[in-house]
This record gives structure tokens, sequence and C-alpha cells, in this order.
């Protein structure tokens, strides 16, 4: 029966493959092949709406933000504002001053370690995070651990990718500041469940910081449903351009904290000896930000929008399922992580045999891209046993014909390496 | 750029059988590296006696390039002079950056295909650079 809603919601929202014309870079061969590009979740293709979004504000209206009288710099500074607020609704915030505008993610948590950590977390406090996250939104922890004499614990992951929550009445103490943990894991791919563990969070007190950057992208997010504290994520894995990206948090707490930068457009008012500090959001957006981007994100997050955050999980879901599928039929290749219906468009694999790295480099000749490491999860693969894996990632513009490539080019790979099996 | 250039036959022999593998009991240095941007891993252990490289041994994690580099080397190097495996690690090197090298590399010249791949250049070189080390440090005791 699911099956067939499923099937039945595919077909009534489903993503029509002509929308890869609006990327340009597909069009290309690469080493005499088209291109074809399995590593989304290390960055996403820009489509032309995006693209020309950039040079418009360049060519038209490029001037600096909230300062300028004359018309240019007005209207660049409306259509900075309009896309926090578009990127602010997009992920069901209560409104745009909850949004802060980043470089990425890592700056974006970096912030609240710094900004709400800092002066809260004490000695003998603990912050929880879970086994298989990010570097980035680990090692900000360790620092703030290290500096505050804290200490950090973790929530393990089992021998499906998926967190061990058995324990987490244990893993949560009266002494529990912060609970830092990714919505979808970069590795697995695992759909961690977020509103659950916040819950309990929240029952000790302890505040609730969320790394979006794999799930803001390719599912619908709301913040206020999930119920966190803080949720970072970045543009350019969402169709926007590197180097803008976004941290949301509630009000009252972006409020209470302090700033995280010191510097031009996050005051209020300066003497020589001190200085007050701006309204949210600007209090945390010290220096000329980075306008084009942030417009350009704006125009990302509409291109989504069109298609429609539910369109584009279901699409993704069909592929990761097809793809976990096609790359069963390699003989010797393992598939990390849970089932396709509690993953997100990511699978990680090994080859029984071949490294990672020999991998990625045979595919690079038959114009596939995929990632090819420790995808910045160190700790994940060193409890694997692993220095590496392979990634193939998938987003809006990835269609099925690519993931037979990806299969035939796997079992070239082994052909090469003449793995027994 | 095609792959044969990467993965020549001697490459994918090496690889697939190292030779010396494993850990030397009672080495006299023993010298660790890693490449932590792909997560390689290579340990060797020596076996010195009047100046002379009498066996060795590696041990590791990595792609093909790495460890069949490190392999390769610890054929050449065994049972030779240091100052001649100091000599054959510069010419290894120099021939990684496009150098004209004197010096017989013998087999070590299958990897000069790595050249054109400039991403893998460190796998080839990872067990040199550990050997190096690893004689540095027993020339300074």
């Amino acid at each position: 029966m699911g099956d067939e809603a499923g099937k039945r919601g595919g077909e009534a929202m489903g993503i029509p493959p002509t929308i890869r014309e609006d990327f340009p870079i597909l069009r290309q061969r690469v080493n005499g092949r088209p291109l074809v590009y399995l590593d989304s979740a290390a960055t996403s293709q820009k489509p032309r709406q995006v693209i020309d979004a950039l040079v418009r504000y360049y060519e038209e209206y490029n001037a600096n933000v909230h300062r300028g009288v004359y018309s240019i710099a007005e209207r660049a500074t409306a259509e900075y504002e309009a896309a926090r607020a578009k990127v602010a609704r997009f992920i069901g915030a209560a409104g745009p001053e909850e949004l802060l505008f980043t470089r990425n993610v890592t700056e974006a948590l970096n912030l609240v370690a710094y900004a709400w950590g800092r002066p809260r977390v004490k000695a003998g406090d603990e912050i929880l995070v879970t086994e298989m996250e990010h570097h980035s939104n680990l090692v900000p922890w360790q620092m703030l651990a290290e500096e505050r004499g804290a200490r950090l614990r973790h929530i393990p992951f089992d021998a499906q990718g998926r967190l061990v929550l058995d324990d987490l009445d244990h893993l949560l103490t009266a002494r529990t500041r912060i609970v830092a943990l990714t919505h979808v894991s970069n590795t697995f791919g695992t759909v961690n469940p977020v509103a659950d563990i916040a819950r309990a969070a929240h029952a000790v007190g302890a505040v609730v910081v969320v790394d979006g950057a794999q799930s803001a992208p390719h599912r619908p997010v709301n913040v206020r449903a999930l119920d966190v504290d803080f949720f970072g994520f970045t543009g350019h894995k969402m169709l926007a351009p590197m180097g803008i990206g976004g941290l949301w948090g509630r009000r009252e707490l972006l409020e209470a904290m302090g700033p995280f930068l010191g510097g031009g457009e996050m005051i209020s008012d300066v003497w020589m000896d001190h200085a007050t500090w701006n309204e949210l959001p600007w209090k945390y957006e010290a220096g000329t930000p980075n306008v084009g981007d942030a417009i350009a994100f704006g125009v990302a997050v509409d291109y989504l929008e069109r298609l429609g955050m539910d369109a584009v999980a279901s699409h993704e879901r069909e592929i990761t399922e097809y793809a976990m599928e096609r790359l069963g039929e390699v003989p010797g290749l393992r598939i990390f992580g849970p089932g396709p219906d509690e993953r997100g468009g990511v699978v990680a694999f090994a080859i029984d045999g071949i490294h990672p790295h020999d991998i990625a480099q045979v595919l690079d000749t038959e114009g596939v891209c995929v990632r090819a490491g420790h995808h910045c999860a160190k700790p994940l693969h060193r409890k694997l046993g692993m220095g590496a894996s392979a990634r193939a990632s998938f987003y809006v513009y990835t269609v099925k014909e690519e993931i037979d490539v990806l299969t035939r080019a796997l079992l070239k790979t082994r052909e090469l390496f003449r793995v027994a099996g | 750029m095609s792959l044969d250039d990467l993965y020549r036959e001697t490459i994918l022999d090496h690889y697939s059988h190292p030779r010396n593998k494993g850990v030397l009991e009672g080495a006299d240095i023993t010298g660790e590296g890693a490449n932590p941007l792909c997560g390689d891993e290579i340990t060797i252990s020596l076996m010195v006696r009047d100046g002379v490289v009498r066996d060795v041994r590696f041990e590791g994690k990595g792609c093909s390039i790495s460890q069949a580099s490190a392999s390769m080397m610890t054929e050449q190097i065994k049972g030779r002079p240091i100052e001649e495996a100091r000599a054959l690690i510069a010419a290894f090197k120099a021939m990684m950056r496009g150098e004209p090298s004197n010096g017989d590399l013998g087999d070590l010249e299958a990897l000069q295909g790595v050249r054109k791949f400039p991403v893998r250049v460190k796998c080839a070189t990872l067990g040199w650079v550990t050997l190096e080390g690893a004689l540095e440090e027993l020339a300074s005791r």
C-alpha cells in the first residue's frame, strides 16, 4: 500500500528531468564523457536563475547595504533583506530577525559555541554530541569544552548507522548544557530523530544545536516543529553560491546572547571606550555582508520552493532506492548506513580490495564525480575501522541513467583491479 | 588522461601482492607517516647494521599508489647502504616533481605516470617521506 501511495505521490509531484537544462554545468563532457555529478552532498550545482541573480546584482545594483541613501544602495538593501525573509520562511523561522547570514554551517556553529557557549558553559558542565558528526559540529564543541573545563560526551551509532538512544536518559544529565547533533548524516545519510532528542534535551534544560547542512537542501524543514534552539545550514549545498549560509536561533536566545564578531554594522552606538549593540539580526553581522550571494541564496530558495520540498524529498528517495539496488549488483560492494526509507540522498560504500581513492580515480575517467575520503567525519570512519569510504550523493537534477553509468563504471573498476569474487 | 598511465601493471601487482609487508621484530628504527587529507597510513621498520639496511618491512592502509610505492621502495632499499637509500629517496622525489633524476630507478619508473594526477603525488611519496624521516632520526641518535 505504501508503495502505491509513494508512486501516486511521485507522479503528482515528480521533478521532470528537463530541469537539468537549468544547470549549465551539466551540459559539458569531462574526459570525453558526459558529466555525471554525484557529489551534491559536498556542494550542489547552480541553476541559471541563481547565476543570473549574481550577474544582475554586480551589473545593476552593487552597493553597500544599510548605508547609502542613493537608489542602487536602497535596492541592494531591500533585496538583501528580502532574501533573508525568504530563507527564514523556508526553514520555518518565526521571523526574518531570527535568521543570521553566515559564511557557512561551520561559522554558524562556531557562532553558537562562542556567543552562547563561552559565557554559559562552566567547569564540570557537559556537552553532548553524536559519534556521526561532521568535524564542523564536533571540533567547536571540543574547543569550548577544553576552554571551559567541560566534559564532552557522545551518543554512539549502531551497525546500521543509527543513533543508539537506549542510554539517552543517562547521557543527558542536569549538567548537560548543549546537545549538538546533525539532522542528516553526511556519510550514512541517516535521518536522525531530532524532535525526540530535542524534547529529552529540553527536559534537562539543555539547548539543542542542529547541523542542517544535509537536511535543509533535501527535505522540508521547520525549525519550530523540530522544536530545537539553533539550526545551521549552508547555501552552496542548496543551489546557492559558496560563501553564504544561515544560522537560525530562537529569538529570545539571540537577544540574550552577546555578539560574535565586533565591528561595523553590529553596533547601535560607539564611544571611545565602549559600544552598544544593534538589534537582531544585525547584532551578529559585523562588517560588510556577502550581499550578492545572500540575494542569490534567496533565488535558490525560490527555485526549490517552485519544485516543492516534498517533491525534492520524494525524488531523492526514488533515486537513492534505485542507487542502493543497482550498487547491490556490484560484487564485494558494501553500503554503509540504514535502508533507503530512513536516509537522505547519500550512499557511502566500499569495495573489498579497492581503496576508495582508486575507485574515485577510475570513475573520473568515466566522467563520474564521487567523493573519496573521510568526508570530514574521521571518528565515524575510525569506528568502522576504515580510513576512507567512497560516497555518491544526489540532488534534484540527478537521474536514474546516471546511476546506471555509476554502476557500469564500478564494474569496470573491479575488472581493472582484478578483484576476485 | 589515460588510466594506464596511473595503474601500470607493476603497480597493480605490488598492490595485490605487497612485498616486505609486516612489522620487523627487533627493528632499530620505526617511522610512521600519514596523509591526513585522505587517511592513508604507513609504518616502516628498519634493521640497520654497519650502515647497511639489512631488513625492512612496511605496514599500512591506503590506496594502490601509496601501498605499491612503499612495497617497491622496500625491495629497492633492502641490502643497500644508507647513503644509497638516501640518494634513491632524492632521485624518487625529483622524479615525482618532474625534475631530471640521476640514478637508475628501475621498476620505480612505473610510478612516473602519477605525475599527471597531481593529487595522487602525495600518495606515491608517503612511504618515501616516512623512510626519510626514520633515517634522519636514526642519524641523530
